[in-house]
């Protein structure tokens, strides 16, 4: 077993304190990290297994379930497209296209720069506004050209 | 030729007592409150198909396929997942259900490889499944996103993953994997260890080992399982895949430890293919370690000596013989001897690795055809302080309950055992009732794992200095006294009053106290005082212990002392309760039962008692004498003296598993006719001039039996590969010696034991083979055995308190030797590691390792990894360094699996005071910085290695 770095070690010691003796601490252990961190490293999952008295097999079936825990920090940017249906009938598949080729990454990756990771979701509940991304947390609805453009820029600022 | 198939009712039994009738299929079936549909369609006879689901995990309902129909209910509920109710109409072969099966199937075999090699040979479900849900074709092709091609059109397919083989014994192969997470399931609720998780979601979700780890590094302990649950061939034995599927199978007994495991033998003509546990085994229920499922390779290993050797001098090289040549020279010499020192010169040693009829027939021949009670056991090197120890107090040489009682426990109290590590499968049961939210108590110097483990953490863990278990005892025993906290009615109706009375004045009295003994144990009073509170009042409170209580000058003290905890809060008696030894070896508690000490005959019964001697000297036609004979440790010293002269060892390496190794070596190089019968050249052997070869327990019929009383069955499956069993060989000894013997089967020797042992005489193969196995006392009043003793009442009529005042060993730490060495074992490895060695499991654990704790190593300039000398007043050995807190300072730890490390070296002559059981588990230690081995290592190494030079005999031609 690889040990964990002790700096990282040291930065999640109080998130793992802080939910440790609540009902159900493993989800909002992994959350405190990720806001912290920006992503939970692989280092780290025999620290939580340990200190919840899991295995790390787990810590790690918990954390890979979900797409939105990362192994590695994201861009400084995070661009999430929706490719679910309503989206894809509006049009998406070619904004997605785009913003691909504008940002010059495919889904899953983070640009060399560092500046953005593009990343797909299935829905965030604004088919009303097909197609949508979400950008750091805000939500951006009926996309087109224009404003794929505009996100680019945003994003290489 | 048979195979041994069990029926698998889909989901665990019921436990209810309420009755619920329900009809399926047009059958009323009448089945216990809280079974699914699946068992109870089971049980009618009606099979549902199924590939998520067995009768050793919970349900959960994942694979879609065990769909019925309730008549009144919408849809199509999973049967596996839906209790039976009372009146419920069930159809299974709908055709709605049959359509849906067949759409399930499918798409799963639409991501199955057509050509799985275990589909073809009938070693995986999904074959079969298709077949009974009637699929034909699959109309999606095998093109599309997969797991099964590693490459399609010349592109790489993300989803595929390579197979992991990285563990010796089983092999993974995902692409034939269905993610039902059986395998999952059963390390977690049948193994406990969670080595297992579905990573991903989806069309992405994988079955991971650790954090996507190949299995060997990932936490599995290769327990097994696993391969048993996976209903595909994505987890197969790697014997399976090597040797095929086997042909012919017989159930038969683990030979490790004293959980005593029974196991399918799986056969292709006389070779094992695997070794599968018996579900009906009720030692083990179906769960297995990784050494009696994987490591029966030693069974077969090149170094088997399968010839008789002898030799003049132990410097000369061995030269093979006939085993008619052998015997007739052992008699000759067995006989010189004698007339020459007298009779009591020669002796005999009974091995806790052979069955129950081996070690009567061995202590026969000292008794009978030696005239002498020169016997003894390696027992004696283990639980002999259990024996006198609960027979001066209940009244029998044996633990009180069944491995089935733990699951009635409130409390475990575990004291100087490691179970996760020695005795792997009770482990797990253990855990498994821990889970469910008994609570633990560990007495141990050592953090084991159990102290704190995925989802098993120990309430208290009071790590006492090796040696003080006597004083911390007490100490609980007082607690409960002065806080009122004793069982009074039980003691009043069930043990001797004045003694009891006698026994707690005793315990209150100050040195007792919980502070007092903080200091000589270093436990904190208030520690002690909250163990001894849950202990006596969390319910169904349960001891269970192992050589960290025997293994001292005060083993036979301590023993009791936990006996009169049991009996002062009514812990006897019923299930969940109870004083329970975990024996070491496989026929430990069998080869105590069988007369193997030089004071007992079969039974415990002392030789001292006329009437017991009548019943043998009846049978066996001659005069036995009255006096007992010489122990192990006495036959050693007499050697040294020159009085004794000649030893006849089955099966057990004295050299390397008795106290004070340059003594043994001593008292055995002073000896004139060693005769070593044994499977391989073992470190014994060395010092040997005959050498009879051994049987495995895959070449005889017997029984062993488990730590639980349990007499279980040992069913021969090849044919000796040295010509004779064991008992066969001792018996052809005894003809040489001029006994008249003619024991034509091992049964007619349990006949013999019944006939004379009152707690055996209900036993016979007959009732083995019908019952599957019994606990002893197995007689008039109990025909089908006694799973829990001193139900009624003790055996010796009322329990008895005895007084356990604490001393300290004699092995002290000082200047010289300040740190205290204990010993115990480790997973993978057995014992002497005789067999383990010659098996994979080395990949585990390839050396003995000394665990030192940080300060300790420090303060001595030693780093993890590094060669450090191990020094005692006996002598001194080295090894190398593991550096960890599982120690606490002072402490220092060590195996003894490996003949090189000989930790046996370090070990002293000190003993318990009754039986002298040597004090393995505590010896004042140095350590220090080294840069190999010791003169002894080497010196030993030499003699070892020209020792077992062997002259092969010419072909006569």
């Amino acid at each position: 077993m690889q040990h964990a770095d002790t700096e990282i070690v040291s930065a999640v010691t109080p998130i793992i304190e802080r939910w440790r003796h609540e009902e159900g601490p493993l989800l909002p252990i992994l959350n405190g990290i990720q806001r912290e961190l920006g992503y939970v490293p692989r280092e780290v999952l025999p620290v939580i297994a340990d200190a919840l008295n899991l295995s790390r097999a787990e810590v790690y079936g918990v954390v890979s379930f979900y797409h939105d825990y990362r192994e590695k920090p994201a861009g400084r940017h995070v661009l999430k497209l929706c490719r679910a249906e309503a989206c894809q009938s509006m049009g998406g598949e070619a904004i997605a296209e785009r913003l691909q080729s504008l940002l010059g990454v495919k889904f899953g990756e983070t640009a060399a720069d560092g500046s953005v990771t593009l990343e797909e979701v299935y829905c965030l509940g604004l088919c009303a506004c097909s197609p949508a991304a979400m950008l750091d947390g805000e939500v951006i609805g009926r996309l087109d050209e224009e404003k794929a453009a505009e996100i680019a820029r945003e994003v290489r600022a | 030729m048979c195979f041994v198939n069990e029926i698998d009712y889909g989901t665990p039994a019921s436990r209810s007592d309420k009755t619920v009738t329900l009809t399926i299929d047009g059958k009323d079936v009448t089945v216990p409150e809280g079974t699914s549909i699946m068992r109870a369609a089971r049980m009618a006879g009606i099979e549902v198909p199924k590939l998520c689901a067995n009768d050793m995990v919970k349900a959960f309902g994942s694979c879609r396929l065990c769909l019925v129909e309730i008549e009144g209910r919408a849809g199509t509920p999973a049967s596996c997942t839906t209790p039976v109710a009372e009146g419920l109409k069930v159809s299974t072969q709908t055709e709605r259900v049959q359509a849906i099966r067949r759409g399930i199937m499918e798409l799963y075999m639409s991501d199955h490889p057509e050509d799985c090699p275990a589909c073809a040979a009938g070693d995986c479900e999904m074959a079969r499944m298709a077949e009974t849900v009637g699929l034909k074709e699959i109309r999606y092709g095998r093109e599309g996103e997969n797991h099964i091609w590693p490459a399609h059109d010349g592109a790489a397919n993300p989803h595929f993953l390579e197979p992991d083989l990285s563990n010796p014994y089983f092999a993974y192969d995902p692409s034939q994997c269905i993610v039902c997470s059986l395998c999952v399931r059963a390390c977690e609720e049948v193994q406990g260890t969670f080595a297992l998780t579905v990573e991903g979601r989806g069309f992405e979700s994988r079955i991971s080992a650790g954090m996507n780890e190949p299995f060997l590094e990932s936490e599995c302990v290769s327990c097994g399982a696993c391969v048993q649950a996976c209903p595909t061939g994505a987890l197969r034995e790697k014997s399976v895949i090597e040797l095929g599927m086997p042909e012919w199978s017989t159930v038969t007994t683990c030979a490790y430890c004293g959980v005593g495991c029974s196991f399918k033998a799986e056969m292709k003509g006389e070779q094992v293919v695997r070794m599968v546990p018996y579900k009906e085994g009720k030692a083990n229920r179906g769960h297995s370690c990784v050494k009696g499922r994987f490591a029966y390779g030693y069974a077969t290993h090149k170094d088997r000596i399968l010839n008789p050797m002898i030799r003049e001098k132990i410097t000369d090289p061995w030269r093979e013989v006939t085993w008619e040549e052998a015997l007739a020279h052992v008699a000759k010499e067995f006989r010189r001897i004698q007339y020459q020192y007298g009779r009591g010169a020669i002796g005999g040693i009974t091995s806790s690795r052979c069955t129950n009829e081996e070690t009567y027939l061995v202590q026969k021949l000292v008794r009978q055809g030696f005239g002498n009670n020169n016997v003894d056991t390696c027992a004696r090197v283990c639980h002999s302080p259990t024996g006198y120890g609960l027979k001066t107090t209940f009244g029998t040489s044996a633990g009180t309950q069944d491995f089935d009682s733990v699951e009635h426990a409130d409390v475990v109290m575990l004291i100087g055992a490691n179970p996760t590590d020695a005795h792997p499968v009770f482990a797990s049961r253990m855990k498994k009732r821990l889970r469910e939210g008994a609570k633990l108590i560990v007495i141990d110097p050592r953090r084991i794992d159990l102290v704190r483990t995925p989802h098993v953490e120990a309430a208290y863990h009071l790590p006492l200095r090796p040696g003080t278990n006597v004083a911390v005892l007490t100490a609980l025993a007082h607690v409960i006294v002065s806080e009122g906290l004793v069982d009074e009615a039980f003691v009043r109706e069930r043990c001797e009053w004045d003694a009891f009375e006698d026994w707690a004045e005793f315990v209150l009295q100050p040195e007792n106290s919980p502070e007092a003994v903080e200091k000589v144990s270093g436990v904190p009073a208030e520690t002690i005082r909250a163990a001894a509170r849950l202990y006596a009042t969390g319910g169904n409170a349960a001891i269970y212990y192992g050589l960290g209580v025997t293994e001292h000058s005060q083993g036979s003290t301590a023993v009791m002392a936990i006996a009169n905890l049991a009996m002062a809060t009514g812990n006897i008696g019923r299930p969940g309760v109870g004083v329970n030894p975990l024996r070491g070896q496989n026929n430990v508690q069998g080869s105590c039962d069988m007369g193997s000490f030089p004071h007992e005959l079969p039974g415990y019964r002392h030789i001292s008692d006329e009437a017991t001697r009548a019943i043998y000297e009846k049978i066996w036609g001659v005069k036995l004498d009255e006096e007992p004979g010489l122990r192990i440790n006495n036959m050693l010293d007499a050697a040294v003296e020159g009085s004794f002269k000649g030893i006849y060892i089955q099966g057990e390496d004295i050299l390397q598993s008795d106290p004070n190794t340059r003594h043994v070596a001593e008292g055995l190089a002073a000896m004139e006719c060693v005769v070593v019968h044994d499977l391989f050249l073992n470190e014994t052997a060395n010092y040997a001039h005959v050498f009879l070869p051994g049987s495995t327990f895959l070449e005889k019929d017997g029984t062993f039996i488990n730590a639980e009383r349990r007499i279980n069955r040992v069913r021969k499956v090849m044919e000796p590969k040295s010509r004779y069993a064991d008992w066969e060989a001792t018996q052809e000894l005894a003809r040489a010696l001029g006994l008249n013997w003619n024991y034509k089967h091992p049964s007619e020797i349990m006949d013999e034991i019944a006939a004379t042992t009152p707690t055996f005489a209900g036993v016979s193969y007959d009732l083995l083979e019908r019952e599957g196995s019994v606990q002893w006392p197995c007689n008039e009043k109990a025909p089908l055995g006694t799973p829990v003793m001193h139900v009624d009442g003790f055996v010796r009529g009322k329990g008895k308190f005895v007084r356990t005042a604490y001393v300290a060993t004699d092995e002290k730490t000082g200047p010289r030797f300040p740190l205290l060495l204990t010993t115990g074992r480790i997973l993978t490895q057995y014992n002497v590691g005789a067999q383990t060695r010659r098996t994979d499991n080395v990949v585990w654990h390839a050396e003995d390792r000394l665990e030192i704790h940080p300060f300790d190593a420090e303060n001595r300039g030693i780093r993890d990894g590094d060669w450090v000398k191990l020094a005692s007043r006996a002598g001194e050995t080295t090894l190398r360094a593991k550096v960890t807190n599982r120690v606490a300072p002072g402490v220092v730890y060590t195996t003894f699996h490996h003949p090189d490390t000989q930790a046996n070296v370090v070990t002293t002559e000190y003993a318990d005071w009754a039986t002298s059981c040597p004090e393995y588990k505590v010896t004042a230690v140095q350590v220090s910085p080294s840069n190999g081995p010791t003169e002894w290592q080497r010196d030993y190494r030499e003699h070892a290695q020209k020792s077992r030079r062997v002259v092969h005999a010419e072909p006569a031609e």
